[in-house]
């Protein structure tokens, strides 16, 4: 990428104090160039990869091919959002097509979801697929509790977000009792729209929006921790 | 499956054997090759017991229904099949919501042998119709919580479930503790 020098825009950030400049490259896009400080930085990250007779714009062009920073943040959540544990665990019809998402068809594990855990003190995700009666909800609610955090929850199927065509005395919509991240529509929805589900969640954990509905449902802090262990 | 005459001479039969009367069976009713005995409901254990000797040996079915608006509301029907001839027989009891009250027919007693099978059915139409049955070994719920108020089933029992919580009214909802 060549890298032309054009005046700093009006509203840029000042340049000087060691911050570097702000410069416009060919495709429009707003490069912050380094200093010789922080190239310096750069090359030292590279380690001896860095050729030592490089400098200036040479060093500079060098550094940006090979160095990426980003916060610790955004890295651990880049890690959660593309390693899912979900819960293996189906209430009613939606759970056959939530299987089908570990299908080869539709092959979660292309996005690294594929371990669905027995167990919900391993799980990170719990994806209610079907109705749920006001009998199992309690367990639920507890299944959740057990999860430990970070943990998501999605909603699959018109049951159990609206109680779909079961709306009667014996069903109770999710989000009554425990905070649902994403909600996936269909009687059952296909595999695809559970698909779409996850990425959207994925896309959610990447970007971080805190939307505190944990808060809402007294749903933080709610580990059950064995004593003694 | 007693023919309409048939039916009627199995009536007659019941209401002149040893300890019934004329009240024991309040009606018959044959419709679309089903026949049907209505039996009084403090003689419901005699009247199957009787049956079960004349050969209606296994019951099929116990359940519930709400005739509302007619009284009294309540019906208990018990399907009654003779394997050997393969022939049916339903009995009904009726009873009102005010005093929803039957003996149960599951376990044995001083008036003959009882029907096991009947257990887990008298404890549904107790979960749905709230009909009480007296005697039996372990009168609970069977489906709803045992904290649930009401008997779903019953006609005026409200067809609503919850109401649906959306994110305009989900402060509304009860599990929102904010």
């Amino acid at each position: 990428m060549e890298i032309k020098r054009e005046p700093v825009p009006r509203g840029a950030r000042p340049t000087g104090q060691g911050q570097g400049e702000v410069e416009i490259d060919s495709s429009g896009l707003r490069v912050n160039t380094h200093d010789s400080k922080e190239l310096l930085r750069g090359a030292e990250l590279l380690g001896p990869t860095a050729p030592a007779s490089m400098d200036g714009e040479e060093l500079e062009r060098y550094v940006h091919e090979r160095v990426l920073t980003t916060t610790l943040e955004k890295a651990v959540s880049w890690g959660r959002s593309n390693s899912f544990f979900p819960l293996a665990f189906g209430l009613a019809c939606c759970a056959m097509e939530q299987f089908q998402t570990a299908g080869p068809r539709m092959d979660i594990a292309r996005f690294g979801f594929e371990a669905f855990r027995a167990s919900p003190r391993q799980a990170d995700l719990i994806i209610l697929a079907g109705r749920v009666s006001i009998k199992m909800a309690p367990i639920i609610r507890r299944l959740y509790d057990q999860m430990l955090e970070p943990k998501w929850a999605i909603s699959m199927g018109a049951c159990c977000s609206s109680m779909g065509v079961f709306n009667n005395y014996a069903l109770v919509p999710a989000d009554k009792f425990m905070p649902i991240d994403v909600h996936v529509p269909g009687c059952p929805p296909r595999p695809e729209s559970l698909m779409h589900g996850i990425l959207k969640l994925r896309k959610m954990v990447q970007d971080d929006p805190d939307a505190g509905w944990r808060e809402r449902y007294g749903a933080q802090g709610t580990e059950e921790i064995l004593p003694g262990a | 499956m007693p023919d309409a005459t048939g039916l009627e001479l199995l009536a007659k039969e019941l209401q002149e054997s040893e300890g019934m009367g004329a009240e024991a069976i309040l009606g018959t009713l044959y419709f679309r090759g089903h026949a049907t005995l209505e039996a009084q409901p403090q003689r419901i254990r005699a009247v199957l017991g009787r049956l079960r000797e004349r050969g209606y040996r296994s019951l099929m079915s116990v359940h519930g229904v709400d005739y509302y608006p007619h009284e009294p509301r309540l019906g208990v029907h018990y399907e009654l099949l003779d394997m050997d001839k393969v022939d049916r027989v339903t009995v009904v009891v009726r009873v009102s919501t005010d005093a929803p009250d039957l003996d149960s027919v599951t376990p044995d007693g001083e008036d003959g042998k009882g029907w096991p099978t009947a257990d887990h059915q008298e404890r549904e139409i107790y979960d749905m119709f709230g009909v009480a049955f007296h005697g039996h070994p372990d009168m609970r719920r069977i489906l709803m919580p045992e904290d649930y108020e009401g008997h779903p089933q019953r006609r005026d029992f409200p067809v609503g479930g919850e109401p649906v919580i959306f994110t305009y009214n989900e402060h509304e909802s009860s599990g929102v503790t904010r």
